[in-house]
């Protein structure tokens, strides 16, 4: 494979796997919270963490893990207040982050050029040390995402009841919002700050047109998001099109094949979805003539309702009495 | 304290945002006893329940759960909390089982697979609200009565001693009401207490031992189960009659 003789191709396909990994399993936990954007929120946040790493010297990664850490925060705090002045707070927070961040990386004497290398990301140039600090973080982010799984899923599903179990909300609700934080900064370098939220939410998005259940769910989105991330870095080696747009897009691609089909598998549960009444139905026999005579495969779907069964027949179920059929 | 009872409020006070909520309660529920808490809307009596839970500040009283003060007290397990229903779905399916499941959380240890005792515990949960069948469905795709079932099971998953539920009838059809019934005469069985918010008695009606009925945050009745005639004129101040049966006085509208 003459994709993997570059170094920079070795190094950037493991960025974009550990990043398309981690990215959904904490994007599961925002989705279920209802808080899809919050990704799109701290990525600007780290735009101010990234201008200081560049004011100071240091590492941007490193600058903007400190600062949306401490965003991370400040909005489970703002969030914890509630009403619509946090919804607000979050705003500004948000706003004044990537202006904050475009201001400093001005006064560092940055260019434009440098800022948008983690806007829109700059998976090719990572360098050694770089990808193995990606790793590391990608891999605390996972570990924590799937060993806590139950008490994350419990706090995110019904906060009220996970504080009767005596397990610590307010810390779970943090720790999540810092996961995001730290996803964020781990995809920088990837799909880049503008992108980030999309890796972290569409796989999930995708995922669950087709499950059942949580961990179905967060399995499958970590898988697509891998699936995406390093389809989109393998295509841009061979075409010359940006990496970061490319993942994001063949995200969005897997939904649009996956919406159709989830919308499709539904409507065919809900049809055989049984009554949930046992009492007695009164008598309705079927108007219309009907001389189709159901069966075991007349190809119409056969709904078990109690000693007996149905028959989906245009939208309305038919079962057999005697010489005729009866609305059920 | 000499005898142990599950509840214990003296002189409780609850205020929320500034205003009070419950004035000078004084409620005992002993061990095995299944109450009602009954009121109108705005009676104070979710946040009573919620208070108990830790849900919600007291500012003054004392308040205790089997004996230990209630900021002590620490052996979760032994309640089980039925919320109110909310119809909002969370934003990723989860299936039946998961979240009768994650009733299981107090008995588990931090990064502990589920052990045997767990999973025979979320099973017979299931068993006892007749969703065992269901378990692998999403709990989106269930009835609201079916969805009040997966909750009560929720909380029987942890075994609890203390059962408390806020207003379980609530939006559930006939059928779903007798299943819910079933579910807490099963748990009564066992001896545990229970702790029920209602708007009637309705189909739990021969379930309840004992009614204490609030009214703008004060306890106004404690005893034997009122019948539902009763039960009206006790908070007859919130539900004004029919406006025909009121004498007409000089025209216009009240």
């Amino acid at each position: 494979m003459t994709l993997l003789q570059y170094d920079f191709m070795v190094r950037a396909l493991l960025a974009a796997l550990v990043t398309g990994l981690a990215a959904p399993a904490v994007g599961s936990y925002l989705v279920q919270r209802r808080l899809a954007l919050m990704g799109d929120g701290i990525g600007h946040i780290a735009v101010t963490g990234v201008g200081l790493g560049l004011l100071t010297g240091t590492s941007p990664v490193w600058a903007a893990v400190v600062v949306t850490l401490l965003g991370a925060v400040v909005i489970e705090l703002i969030r914890e207040r509630g009403g619509t002045s946090g919804d607000v707070a979050l705003a500004l927070l948000f706003y004044g982050g990537i202006a904050g961040g475009v201001l400093v990386t001005g006064l560092a004497g940055g260019s434009a050029q440098t800022l948008q290398s983690y806007l829109f990301g700059s998976i090719t140039t990572v360098s050694v040390a770089d990808v193995w600090t990606v790793i590391g973080l990608a891999a605390g982010v996972i570990a924590i995402s799937l060993g806590l799984a139950p008490q994350l899923f419990a706090v995110c599903q019904d906060e009220d009841f996970a504080r009767v179990l005596g397990l610590r909300v307010r810390l779970y609700n943090v720790l999540t919002s810092a996961l995001a934080a730290v996803t964020v900064t781990v995809a920088m370098r990837t799909v880049g700050l503008l992108l980030v939220s999309a890796l972290m939410v569409v796989p999930v998005a995708t995922a669950q047109q087709l499950t059942k259940g949580f961990k179905v769910t967060i399995l499958t989105a970590m898988l697509l998001g891998a699936v995406a991330s390093v389809g989109g870095v393998t295509t841009s080696f061979y075409v010359d099109v940006p990496p970061g747009s490319t993942i994001v897009l063949l995200a969005l691609a897997g939904f649009v094949v996956a919406w159709p089909i989830g919308l499709w598998v539904r409507r065919h549960r809900q049809q055989a979805q049984p009554f949930d009444s046992d009492e007695p139905l009164p008598h309705v026999a079927v108007p219309e003539s009907h001389a189709h005579r159901h069966g075991a495969d007349c190809g119409h779907r056969a709904v078990e309702h109690g000693d007996h069964v149905d028959y989906v027949h245009d939208g309305h179920r038919h079962a057999n009495h005697g010489d005729h059929y009866d609305e059920h | 304290m000499t005898t142990m009872t599950a509840v214990t409020v003296r002189d409780g006070n609850l205020a929320l945002g500034g205003r009070p909520v419950l004035r000078a309660i004084d409620l005992e529920v002993r061990p095995g006893e299944v109450v009602a808490l009954l009121g109108a809307n705005g009676s104070g009596k979710s946040t009573l329940v919620r208070g108990l839970l830790g849900l919600a500040p007291w500012t003054s009283g004392e308040i205790r759960l089997f004996g230990v003060p209630h900021h002590e007290f620490r052996e979760r397990h032994r309640i089980g909390f039925v919320p109110q229903q909310v119809q909002a779905d969370s934003g990723v399916p989860a299936t039946v089982l998961e979240v009768v499941s994650s009733g299981r959380l107090a008995h588990r240890r931090l990064l502990w697979p589920m052990r045997r005792a767990d999973r025979d515990a979320v099973q017979a949960a299931l068993r006892v609200v007749e969703l065992a069948d269901r378990q692998h469905d999403a709990v989106a795709e269930l009835s609201g009565g079916q969805r009040q079932r997966v909750l009560i099971a929720r909380a029987l998953a942890s075994e609890p001693d203390l059962l408390v539920l806020d207003e379980p009838l609530t939006g559930v059809d006939r059928h779903n009401q007798l299943a819910v019934r079933d579910s807490m005469r099963a748990m009564v069985a066992t001896g545990a207490t229970v702790l029920v918010v209602l708007h009637e008695l309705g189909a739990l009606a021969e379930l309840i031992d004992r009614a204490v009925v609030l009214r703008d945050g004060r306890v106004t009745y404690d005893g034997p189960p009122p019948a539902d005639d009763l039960l009206d004129e006790l908070h007859a101040h919130h539900h004004p009659r029919p406006a025909s049966s009121w004498p007409l006085r000089g025209g216009g509208p009240l």
